[in-house]
């Protein structure tokens, strides 16, 4: 049965069944069930490394976090401004809540202007040298999301957009 | 079912905002640095002028196995090319689509002069575009009311909502939801395309609305037209309708 759900694009997948409960399947990638606004279970089944999660998230190339976002990070310049500061992300949202809006934010809110960083298909002129790849490989999710989930400092409320 | 309620009213509370209206537009200019802008304003600094320069004696000068140049049939461009670069791209009836200023000039160099067309984003093409906009400085972006235009118009609208490559951004998620806040460090801008060719200092160079427009889609990390493509024309055609009224500023400087 998983079998079957897997030959469904993404796209679809949301499409029919509004995307609770039901495994997602991109080829070549993790498997992940949306369970309300959440994906619970880590990708992979892998432990999330805080410190590389920061290490990416600072990283312009990696995770381009800090083009959009702020946050607690008094060594980076630059910061913009187009998203809610990432201070106090993990006493607003829970690690399951930040792992789905990393993984895939369109499923929330298809208009978001969040990148999906673990999606790969319903894109449009992929640049060959990452066609086929997602942003952030599992292992690379989990760590952001290990980051940020340990950021409690911060407004427990904020805007979202 | 719930979920799907719930992703609902997600999507419609954050509907993507409405095109920017008219007395919010600004031209890139305004958001660049006050030293940037001075050096556009004075025609003795802006480094584009060396390209008008180029392009001014390329206007008089002969070519092809016609032996003409721009000036034999359209004397002055001072006269003759007054206010045209404003209302391009219009409607090319040869080919049946929209042409840009680019364009035409090299379909004239091609079947007027008989001469080699010029490669894209060559200085001579870069330098006659600039020469022949730097006419219109000044007069108001004023996109043609032609009926054949209006579909390729609406594709290149289609074409600014469209989300394009892996990082997945439309032009309108930055230019129209998001200008004047910042990526990184640099203010978003609302992307008209009144000052091109440009020179960026960035690219330490002269260069067209398709170049810019390139960066971007490698910036979303997309696989960006071709040069000449009619995608990048028919945006062009939307983008002079979201910009019309403004000012021309041909040869732009930009960071």
């Amino acid at each position: 049965m998983a079998r079957a759900v897997a030959a469904l694009a993404l796209a679809a997948f949301c499409a029919t069944t509004g995307g609770d409960g039901a495994v997602a399947q991109q080829a070549g990638l993790a498997p992940f069930v949306v369970t309300g606004d959440a994906i619970e279970a880590p990708l992979g089944g892998l432990k999330g490394d805080p410190a590389r999660g920061r290490a990416i998230i600072v990283d312009r190339q990696k995770g381009l976090c800090l083009l959009c976002h702020s946050g607690p990070f008094p060594d980076q310049r630059f910061q913009g401004d187009i998203a809610p500061s990432l201070a106090g992300a993990g006493a607003r949202l829970s690690v399951a809540q930040l792992r789905l809006r990393i993984v895939d934010g369109t499923l929330l809110n298809p208009e978001t202007v969040m990148p999906s960083y673990y999606r790969i298909e319903g894109l449009t002129r992929v640049a060959r040298a990452f066609e086929g790849k997602p942003i952030l490989d599992a292992q690379e999710v989990e760590d952001v999301v290990a980051f940020l989930g340990a950021l409690r400092d911060g407004p427990s409320t904020g805007e979202t957009r | 079912m719930r979920a799907a309620l719930f992703v609902l009213s997600l999507g419609a509370a954050s509907a993507a905002l409405a095109e920017i209206p008219a007395d919010q537009r600004k031209s890139g200019a305004d958001f660049m640095s006050a030293q940037t802008r001075a050096m556009q304003n004075d025609d003795a600094t802006n480094p584009a002028m060396l390209s008008v320069l180029d392009g001014e004696s390329r206007w008089s000068a002969k070519a092809g196995a016609g032996a003409k140049s721009c000036a034999d049939c359209h004397g002055p461009a001072e006269t003759s090319m007054k206010g045209v670069a404003a209302r391009y791209p219009a409607f090319d009836a040869e080919s049946g689509r929209p042409i840009d200023l680019a364009g035409r000039i090299n379909s004239c160099v091609e079947t007027r002069q008989q001469a080699q067309p010029l490669k894209p984003e060559s200085p001579g093409l870069l330098a006659l575009t600039a020469y022949v906009a730097l006419q219109s400085r000044g007069m108001p972006v004023a996109p043609p009311s032609d009926e054949r235009l209006a579909s390729f118009r609406a594709r290149g609208e289609e074409l600014w909502r469209q989300r394009f490559g892996q990082l997945n951004f439309s032009c309108a998620q930055c230019h129209d939801d998001n200008w004047g806040r910042k990526l990184g460090s640099a203010p978003i801008p609302q992307a008209h395309p009144n000052a091109y060719p440009i020179y960026r200092l960035d690219w330490q160079g002269m260069g067209s609305l398709q170049r810019r427009l390139r960066n971007c889609m490698s910036g979303v990390r997309a696989n960006a037209y071709p040069y000449g493509a009619p995608e990048f024309v028919d945006l062009e055609l939307y983008l002079m309708q979201r910009a019309a009224g403004m000012p021309m500023e041909t040869p732009g400087v930009r960071p």
